[in-house]
């Protein structure tokens, strides 16, 4: 019954193509052309507009324009590699934290309860929040963003963690018990098996956190980064630089959640898919 | 694959909670000679279930002990290995991974495994099934797969915790005649608990009765049938009948001493 439906929907625009992954990637370029498209008719109206015409940089033409330049001077490739370096850090010292904090408040029903308050409440604490403390205690700018971004992504980590292991079947253990499995291989073969898709999936929300913290974070002190080279372009009035930039962000965002989706699909067990 | 079985004998073993008043079960004593298939029938919360998980050493009785072959048991081992009543198979894995799984934790090399691995899985006829996913798989299916991954272990001793009372009556009884077959061709012991009088006098070679709270050995019963059993040949309905007649005699005189000794 599912598979009939599943045809009929599928049989819209791409019902013509039969591989699911082209279907796919048809679908993706179908919806990136109306977005092109409603943005070029807006930047149409925006030059045309004698009150808006000073903003006209902001359509889609001179963005597409300016994104070579940028390349060309290497603007573009030093601002993701900046960071890419912060981002990196932080959710890596989120993951550190989060991975075995989570894997502890899964498992230990004392160390559940007792910090489950304070976690809850540290958690609703906007990361950015944290800002005038990070500048005081870390030397560096980038120390603090480093700080912030692994604030804001840890708690995912942690709580996609415990939600992973809160599923497994505390059967599971019984079994490899009785069949000679140690302490060690409890948690090789099966505790991280068994949750490596909820941790993937938690590794994803941190991403999106982590991302949204970046920008702001970077409009701080720093001289580097994609959150610097929009501030800087829109010191410079270069609104294609400053767009060129914005499309950079929502470009690298893109696909390094395509890239976690594809590896959440991979590691699922769970029927019924990701 | 041949293994030896073993000797097992209960001594005096008890096990009560510290939450109730009366032990689940009291001074149970009881010796089942190698290759045994021995079959513990009782009521739901007769302690049975408790008195298997104490045999794997899954968990300690509060008094007495156990002893496989002279040898104290003190924690659960590869060399007896438990069938639950769910096959509990790891959805990650494949039908040959979760057969191998518990000799990954021993230190066996990868072709030792996987020539252990092929044999066990020839043994539950799943050979078309080897790469499967496990959650493909039929109820019946998947407790092969976990009937497989106890055999892998080449374990003295199978423990069975009611391992086909989820299953359609078809499978159960083929699975039950299976299992019998492999441990006697194997020369392992078997110990099952099980509610189902039918499964025991297919199943065991002798029938012990728990009963009464405590729970203790009530009656026990030789079930001397000649190989393959076939639950509509006159003899096994026969034992079938008088196995049930003791049983609810049993479950009775028990019951009645409880009576009497309560309004004293």
């Amino acid at each position: 019954m599912s598979t009939a439906a599943e045809t009929v929907g599928r049989a819209g625009a791409a019902g013509w193509i039969k591989h699911p992954a082209l279907q796919q990637l048809a679908w993706a370029i179908g919806g990136f052309s109306i977005l092109m498209l409603l943005w070029g008719i807006g930047g149409y109206y925006i030059a045309n507009n004698p009150s808006t015409q000073s903003f006209a940089a902001f359509g889609l033409m001179p963005t597409l324009k300016a994104i070579p330049y940028l390349l060309e001077a290497g603007k573009i490739q030093n601002a993701i590699y900046a960071s890419a370096f912060r981002m990196g850090y932080g959710l890596s010292i989120a993951i550190a934290i989060g991975l075995p904090i989570g894997i502890l408040v899964g498992r230990n029903k004392r160390f559940r309860e007792l910090s489950n308050s304070p976690f809850q409440l540290l958690r609703m604490i906007s990361p950015l929040s944290w800002t005038p403390l990070a500048v005081f205690v870390f030397a560096t700018w980038n120390g603090s963003i480093i700080f912030l971004i692994a604030v804001a992504s840890v708690w995912p980590v942690m709580y996609s963690t415990a939600a992973g292991l809160a599923k497994v079947d505390p059967a599971w253990f019984r079994v490899a018990r009785n069949l000679g499995a140690r302490p060690l291989h409890m948690l090789t073969r099966i505790i991280m098996p068994a949750i490596t898709f909820d941790v993937l999936s938690g590794i994803r929300l941190a991403l999106g956190v982590a991302w949204i913290v970046l920008v702001p974070a970077e409009y701080l002190g720093v001289t580097s980064g994609l959150g610097y080279a929009i501030q800087d372009a829109r010191q410079t009035l270069s609104y294609d630089h400053l767009t060129a930039m914005v499309l950079t962000i929502g470009a690298i965002g893109y696909v390094l959640d395509t890239t976690l989706v594809m590896l959440i699909k991979h590691y699922s067990w769970h029927r019924g898919g990701a | 694959m041949s293994i030896r079985g073993t000797e097992i004998k209960i001594e005096g073993l008890s096990q009560r909670y510290p939450s109730r008043k009366v032990p689940t079960f009291n001074r149970v004593d009881l010796i089942s000679p190698p290759g045994e298939a021995l079959a513990i029938i009782g009521r739901s919360g007769c302690g049975k279930s408790t008195l298997l998980h104490i045999l794997a050493g899954l968990t300690r009785g509060t008094e007495g002990r156990v002893l496989f072959n002279g040898e104290e048991v003190t924690g659960p081992s590869p060399r007896w290995v438990m069938m639950f009543q769910a096959p509990h198979l790891f959805p990650w894995m494949t039908v040959s991974q979760n057969v191998g799984v518990g000799l990954t934790f021993g230190r066996w090399s990868k072709s030792e495994i996987r020539e252990r691995v092929t044999e066990a899985i020839q043994l539950v006829e799943l050979q078309d099934f080897a790469e499967s996913n496990v959650q493909d798989l039929s109820g019946g299916q998947q407790q092969r797969v976990a009937l497989a991954r106890s055999l892998v272990m080449e374990p003295e001793i199978l423990l069975l915790d009611e391992p086909f009372s989820a299953l359609d009556a078809f499978t159960r009884a083929s699975l039950q005649k299976d299992v019998r077959s492999i441990a006697k061709r194997l020369g392992f012991n078997i110990v099952i608990v099980t509610h189902d009088i039918d499964e025991a006098v297919i199943m065991a070679d002798r029938a012990v009765i728990m009963a009464g709270s405590p729970g203790s050995i009530v009656h026990e019963l030789d079930v001397a049938l000649p190989d393959p059993r076939d639950r509509h040949d006159p003899a096994v309905q026969e034992l079938r009948t008088r196995l049930m007649s003791t049983f609810q005699e049993a479950a009775h005189a028990k019951g009645g001493a409880e009576a009497m000794e309560a309004t004293h």
